[in-house]
């Protein structure tokens, strides 16, 4: 005999595809926690074609004017030079020349002003679309993303984060969406924590107690179904299937040829690992490059850190345009700011938000383009002025998702993105 | 006038209209030139500090400078890799470049005069360090010497070696006759690497040797515990020519935010370093007895290079506030 649930809504009917853990220690044993939501209109706005979303945080803050929109010649240019790329009349850094020859597939959004120079209320409003409120949180664009463009029940995870350092496992930036779409980190590149089957277990008595766990809940979900006991039962399920597919985090199953193109550090190493990603359709991948803070010899440290950039960002665009999936695949590069334009006794940069750039590619993105102007010395924008939350609506619509809409969270209808804003349509095709 | 450090005072100071990044007299001692944050090649005159600015030579910032020894031309190396000769006496700014080669593919960071007056050392970026025929222009030289970036390259005054120092405190001896490497010395307390920033850092920003030919005298900075917010102190490592081992760890107490952009040897022997940083500018002084400086002089800005006069006793300094500085080392 069937029991419904507590409140018999039709909510809590889908409430178990609503719900997915973090991958714990053992194998493969997963909790987590409740989501409850209804069917949303968000599914139905899945493409015929999976979409995908690749984010590079340059953390820190990346020098506009060391990148997409240099001042060369004027008292904040810096040192560099501007060198032509592939689209007549746009010129980058030169710290970018292999990008430089990708610029028919970028877009470059030259007149950001987010009003914000604090490193993590900046990254928020970046990641989030959002000012984070005492009162109030916000899922990142990776969870609304998972929730909004993966397909219903799918066997991995919708939301990566690649970054350096840290041990893996589960973010808590899902906010209202519930852990399910919450990020799970790749720390360093290397596959989720705890997906593999301890040595001392056979693969015939894992199996078998994976057996008696499913007799067990099935005799329970019989008897006493709620939300939660789904829910439970069908994360174990995926890290399951994460388990079997763990490979598709291995990076060194991709060509060496390749890693040599992406460079062989670490930047490289997870460039690639983000192709592989979104190659096996996981929706929404982040990778960190790190740092860009660089308040004391900035162009010493740009011309570290942009040259790894550029060597692998510029494979990364290639292979998704020659693999066929650039259409499919929104690119973005994006800090939590600017830096700024007056040169300081370091020859250091500080941070600026109010006039930087964040650059987009594929899907639904004009291509070859540059939307936005800042003026001579690039201390303020002139015009295409955007914020984080103008972005975050570009971002989802790139995707062929209505920023407009609203997740329905226990019949609160929590707006995808802020409805204040509105996206860019001047760079959407 | 007497060398003496403790009776140093700025004598002279000239403004510019961008903060300076380089500066060096001409043999004849008759002007300083400055670099600056623009493409500028800045001249000012020793006897009353006019200033002439010649334009032409470079398309971004000029990072080094380097006198000829007959003290007729001064050459320029920028960030856009260009190397350019100057007449040092030209009369005005319409006064153009006597020849502007692509020298480099990227930063040109340090240029030196060889001790016979015959060649230039260049290096920068590309790891490259070239040899050129300083009355022609031609290239005489040029090997492949470091890795990473090269941040300094100083001839031996006997002229038979030059050295070259790297991002990663590597420091090499090269024969100037067939470009051979002789040895290394190890200066990797220069470098720092920090895993939190995922940054290299630091890296070999003056070399020098004493006057007694015993010392090999390598600076710039460590204890860089944030280099993107620049929190790192000034140091020299001070080496044996003879067994090439380190001899001192030369530090500056109590400058917590410095880094030496150039070390020179005054004529007694004293080893000098120009520090700037959070906390200011110095001329800062060691002996090659002790473990921490003799002396310094703060100057009355942070300073990003300096260059001692031809006499020996005037330092000129180029600093972040625009102005270049001409300290006396003695009384008045």
């Amino acid at each position: 005999m069937k029991v419904p649930y507590a409140c018999g809504s039709q909510e809590h009917l889908l409430a178990r595809r609503g719900f997915l853990g973090t991958v714990a220690a053992g194998a493969g044993a997963v909790v987590g926690g409740l989501n409850v939501f209804s069917e949303s209109q968000a599914m139905a706005e899945l493409a015929s074609e999976q979409k995908r979303v690749v984010v590079f945080n340059m953390h820190g803050g990346l020098s506009q004017l060391e990148s997409w929109d240099p001042k060369p010649g004027t008292d904040t240019g810096g040192p560099f030079r501007a060198i032509p790329t592939s689209v007549p009349g746009i010129h980058i850094s030169e710290l970018l020349p292999l990008t430089a020859q990708q610029m028919q597939h970028l877009c470059l959004v030259r007149g950001v002003n987010t009003s914000e120079d604090d490193h993590g209320k900046g990254a928020y409003m970046m990641l989030h679309g959002r000012r984070q409120t005492p009162a109030s949180d916000y899922p990142t664009l990776g969870a609304v993303v998972a929730r909004t463009v993966t397909p219903a029940d799918p066997s991995l995870p919708g939301h990566i984060v690649v970054t350096p350092g840290g041990s893996g496992g589960r973010g808590n930036d899902a906010a209202y969406l519930g852990p399910r779409y919450s990020s799970i980190t790749l720390g360093n590149g290397q596959p989720p924590q705890n997906t593999e089957r301890p040595g001392a277990l056979t693969p015939e008595s894992d199996a078998a107690r994976h057996d008696f766990r499913r007799k067990i809940n099935e005799r329970f979900l019989n008897r006493r179904r709620t939300a939660v006991a789904d829910a439970y039962a069908y994360s174990y399920e995926q890290a399951l299937s994460l388990m079997q597919k763990r490979e598709i985090f291995d990076v060194s199953k991709e060509p060496a040829a390749d890693l040599e193109r992406y460079g062989t550090h670490d930047f490289g190493r997870m460039t690639l690992l983000a192709r592989r990603l979104l190659e096996n359709d996981i929706s929404f991948v982040q990778v960190s490059h790190s740092n860009y803070d660089t308040h004391n010899e900035n162009f010493n440290f740009h011309l570290e850190q942009v040259a790894e950039f550029d060597r692998s960002f510029s494979a990364f665009v290639a292979d998704i345009a020659t693999r066929g999936m650039l259409d499919s695949t929104l690119i973005v590069v994006l800090s939590e700011f600017g830096r700024t334009p007056n040169i300081n006794q370091y020859y250091g940069r500080d941070h600026w938000s109010r006039a930087w750039s964040v650059v987009m590619a594929g899907s639904r993105v004009a291509r070859g383009a540059a939307y936005g102007k800042t003026n001579a010395n690039g201390t303020a924008v002139e015009d295409g002025q955007v914020d984080h939350a103008n972005l975050f609506h570009t971002y989802l619509q790139a995707v062929a998702v209505d920023s407009s809409n609203s997740f329905d969270i226990n019949g609160r209808e929590l707006p995808f993105a802020d409805p204040s804003s509105h996206g860019i349509p001047e760079i959407l095709t | 006038m007497p060398l003496d450090i403790k009776q140093a005072a700025v004598v002279n100071d000239w403004a510019h209209d961008r903060p300076l990044t380089c500066c060096r007299f001409d043999r004849q001692h008759r002007y300083v030139f400055c670099g600056a944050q623009d493409a500028g090649l800045h001249r000012f005159q020793l006897s009353d500090g006019a200033k002439v600015t010649f334009s032409g030579g470079h398309e971004t910032w000029i990072r080094a400078l380097t006198s000829t020894l007959d003290g007729n031309q001064m050459l320029s190396g920028g960030a856009d890799g260009k190397l350019a000769w100057w007449d040092v006496a030209a009369a005005d700014a319409t006064a153009k470049p006597v020849r502007v080669i692509e020298a480099h593919k990227g930063w040109i960071r340090c240029l030196d005069t060889h001790s016979g007056g015959t060649l230039i050392a260049s290096a920068g970026n590309d790891g490259m360090v070239r040899l050129w025929n300083a009355a022609d222009g031609a290239l005489v030289r040029e090997f492949k010497a470091h890795d990473r970036d090269i941040y300094c390259v100083a001839f031996h005054p006997s002229g038979e070696f030059v050295f070259s120092g790297d991002l990663m405190g590597q420091l090499k001896q090269w024969k100037v006759e067939t470009g051979e490497l002789v040895r290394e010395f190890d200066a990797k307390e220069l470098h720092s690497y920090n895993g939190g920033q995922q940054v290299d850092f630091g890296g070999v920003r003056g070399i020098a040797v004493s006057p007694d030919g015993k010392f090999l005298a390598a600076g710039g900075l460590y204890k860089a515990t944030n280099p993107l917010g620049a929190v790192h102190e000034p140091l020299v490592q001070l080496f044996e020519w003879e067994s090439a081992k380190l001899a001192k760890s030369q530090v500056a107490d109590d400058i917590k935010q410095g880094v030496l952009w150039r070390l020179q040897y005054l004529a007694d022997g004293t080893l000098m370093g120009v520090d700037g940083g959070g906390n200011g500018g110095y001329l800062i002084f060691w002996n090659s007895e002790g473990e921490k400086d003799i002396h310094r002089f703060q100057l009355p800005n942070l300073a990003r290079d300096m260059d001692l006069s031809p006499n020996g006793l005037h330092v000129a300094t180029a600093h972040y506030d625009k102005h270049v500085r001409i300290t006396r080392l003695g009384p008045a």
